[in-house]
């Protein structure tokens, strides 16, 4: 039976994970997720899980290491400040092929920044964020109830991977609050064993897991290997969502809690008369490169808007290449586009044509 | 006739990348000695440092992972945590343990966590080339220490057991060395101790091991030993730092050893 809550993204995503059966969470007090750790403190107690308030960041994901190594599934969450901490960690998770959920709710930088709601960290979670060459897989939640379905789903992801998955939100989805729904008996489809697991070497050989490979040309073939992971990834699970955009002239991208002000944005647009649509990507890693090319052959212009200096621009460039016209509106620090502003944009780009 | 010393079973047969007179092959072997005489190679999960042992799991023969430099205890915390019936160690250098983990180290021991470390100072960075250590004497020429190292620039050697003894998490640290067979016995008393503290799920233990670096120590084998007898031992008293296990005495310790299974004819005890 499906019930219903009223709850905070925060939380939203803490259900989610022990509904996926994340029975251990390491983390770090940062706002604004500081809903989410006081979450897993009860309830990790409540299912007999594992909660530890680490010493630091970089603690706290290599506690999460140690879950993985040890076939547990793991959580850890920050905001940005904390997350670029984290990134030592999920580099070496990457590098020994090991599943992890990673919660980033998103605030104002660079440095300390503020605790406002931002898109700033775009490039570090879609770009590898840490050093060598390796991907996670991101995905961006628009309201409460997907940030409970997207974290409930990220840890399947991340074991049929075996690939650390992020969840990339901003304050604004961590701290409001809005319905939630699901079945009370939800349950994660079933979970897959993991033969690389280190438990004890009874009854078998023993195991290792490392990313150092030392020997001449092993290296390149763990690169090669999780090269072929992430095709195999880019191919399955690149996910978006466009509404309606066949017909647009224009076609806002935007993902996270700015897709919704874009939506309203293209609603009041065509009682106007303009067509405009939008287009959402939700895996931000995988991009969905081929979708806005398709789009692009049709000669619709792209107006890109984003909580930052212009970071998802770049991606949505790539993807259409000379076949038409991006344009992009950003705000920075803590600030959030207005509809008065993207629509005025939108005007503007569809009067010169 | 009787076969005297062998290999412990729980090692590999691999060549270690060690420098002749390098102590951390005698402390691979004297923990595979202790894992065998405790019959727990089944129930290990080790966790190797960044620095020169980490490829330790390539000598080990028990599930054995990799973690970042000096969140050695983090990981094993997190391994732990899921597996509280195996047996989780951590092995750290000076580097890991005494400079860039040294947050890490702290707090799990005061969260008293169930693991047992072992800590090899050597005073010196053997990975790397032979920078400084934490733990480097004063007045020792490294290689980021070209006018030794003097306590009003580069600061003092940083002796972590007797900064952990304040914390009540910690139940057992002990400062042992490899420098005679006398110590290399002691050694292996400490480390079957810390596993057992660990066995019978009393927290946290930590033995610290003074170990030769004759490369970057720039002496013979044999010198590098007469110089931890000489001089590093001052510096690092051995022996116990903290111990709030009465119940477990050494000879009790000894008398929880479980003879062994051996697959080939000799005594159920090696000596170290």
């Amino acid at each position: 039976m499906k019930k219903r809550y009223l709850c905070t993204g925060n939380e939203a995503c803490g259900e989610g994970a022990i509904r996926a059966a994340c029975r251990f969470y390491a983390g770090y007090p940062i706002t604004p997720q500081n809903e989410l750790t006081a979450y897993m403190s009860r309830r990790m107690e409540e299912e007999n899980g594992t909660f530890i308030q680490a010493e630091s960041e970089l603690a706290a994901i290599n506690m999460v290491f140690g879950a993985s190594v040890a076939r547990a599934r793991a959580m850890t969450s920050s905001s940005s400040p904390g997350i670029s901490l984290k990134q030592e960690g999920i580099s070496y998770l990457a590098g020994c092929r090991l599943p992890a959920v990673i919660i980033n709710i998103m605030r104002g930088g660079p440095g300390l920044g503020n605790i406002a709601p931002s898109q700033s960290d775009y490039f570090q979670a879609t770009k590898g964020g840490g050093h060598g060459d390796y991907r996670i897989i991101v995905l961006a939640p628009a309201n409460v109830q997907e940030m409970f379905d997207f974290t409930f789903e990220a840890f399947d992801l991340a074991d049929k991977y075996r690939i650390p998955v992020m969840i990339l939100a901003d304050g604004i989805l961590g701290q409001m609050m809005e319905p939630l729904e699901f079945d009370e008996n939800i349950k994660p489809k079933k979970i897959i064993d993991k033969p690389w697991a280190l438990t004890g070497a009874k009854n078998r050989s023993a195991k290792s897991i490392r990313s150092l490979w030392l020997k001449p040309g092993s290296l390149e073939k763990l690169n090669e290997e999780l090269q072929k992971t992430y095709k195999g990834i880019s191919e399955k699970e690149t996910r978006y969502e466009e509404y309606p955009t066949k017909d647009a002239d224009v076609v806002i991208v935007s993902y996270g809690a700015v897709s919704r002000i874009a939506r309203v944005c293209a609603n009041d647009l065509r009682k106007e008369g303009i067509k405009a649509g939008i287009f959402r990507p939700i895996s931000l890693w995988p991009f969905p490169y081929k979708e806005i090319r398709r789009i692009a052959g049709r000669g619709t212009k792209f107006l890109v808007v984003e909580m930052s200096a212009g970071q998802m621009v770049e991606d949505v460039r790539l993807a259409v290449q000379d076949d038409s016209r991006v344009d992009f509106l950003g705000r920075m620090g803590g600030g959030i586009p207005e509809e008065k502003a993207i629509i005025e944009r939108i005007k503007k780009m569809t009067v010169i044509s | 006739m009787k076969k005297m010393f062998e290999k412990p079973r729980s090692m590999t047969c691999a060549r270690t990348h060690y420098c002749s007179g390098c102590g951390h092959g005698l402390i691979h072997r004297i923990i595979c000695e202790v894992i065998d005489e405790l019959d727990i190679a089944g129930r290990v999960v080790a966790v190797a440092p960044v620095g020169c042992a980490v490829l330790a799991y390539d000598y080990w023969d028990f599930d054995t992972t990799e973690a970042a430099h000096g969140r050695t205890p983090a990981v094993a915390t997190g391994i732990k945590r899921v597996l509280p019936d195996n047996v989780v160690f951590t092995y750290q250098g000076d580097g890991d343990l005494a400079a860039i983990g040294t947050a890490e180290i702290i707090h799990a021991a005061n969260r008293g966590e169930n693991i047992s470390v072992i800590f090899v100072n050597n005073g010196v960075y053997g990975m790397t080339g032979g920078q400084m250590a934490p733990t480097t004497l004063l007045g020792q020429t490294t290689a980021t220490s070209q006018f030794t190292r003097r306590a009003d620039k580069e600061g003092f050697p940083i002796k972590i057991l007797e900064m952990m003894k304040v914390l009540p998490g910690a139940v057992y640290l002990e400062r042992t060395s490899v420098h005679s067979p006398k110590e290399v016995a002691k050694t292996k008393s400490a480390i079957m101790k810390s596993f057992n503290t660990q066995l019978g799920k009393k927290g946290f233990s930590m033995v610290e091991i003074i170990s030769p670096c004759p490369t970057y120590w720039g002496m013979t084998p044999l010198e590098s030993m007469e110089r931890i007898e000489k001089e590093v031992i001052k510096v690092y008293p051995l022996g116990s730092v903290k111990d709030t296990l009465p119940q477990m005495s050494s000879s009790r310790t000894r008398g929880s050893i479980k003879p062994r299974n051996t697959i080939c004819d000799r005594s159920p005890r090696s000596r170290g």
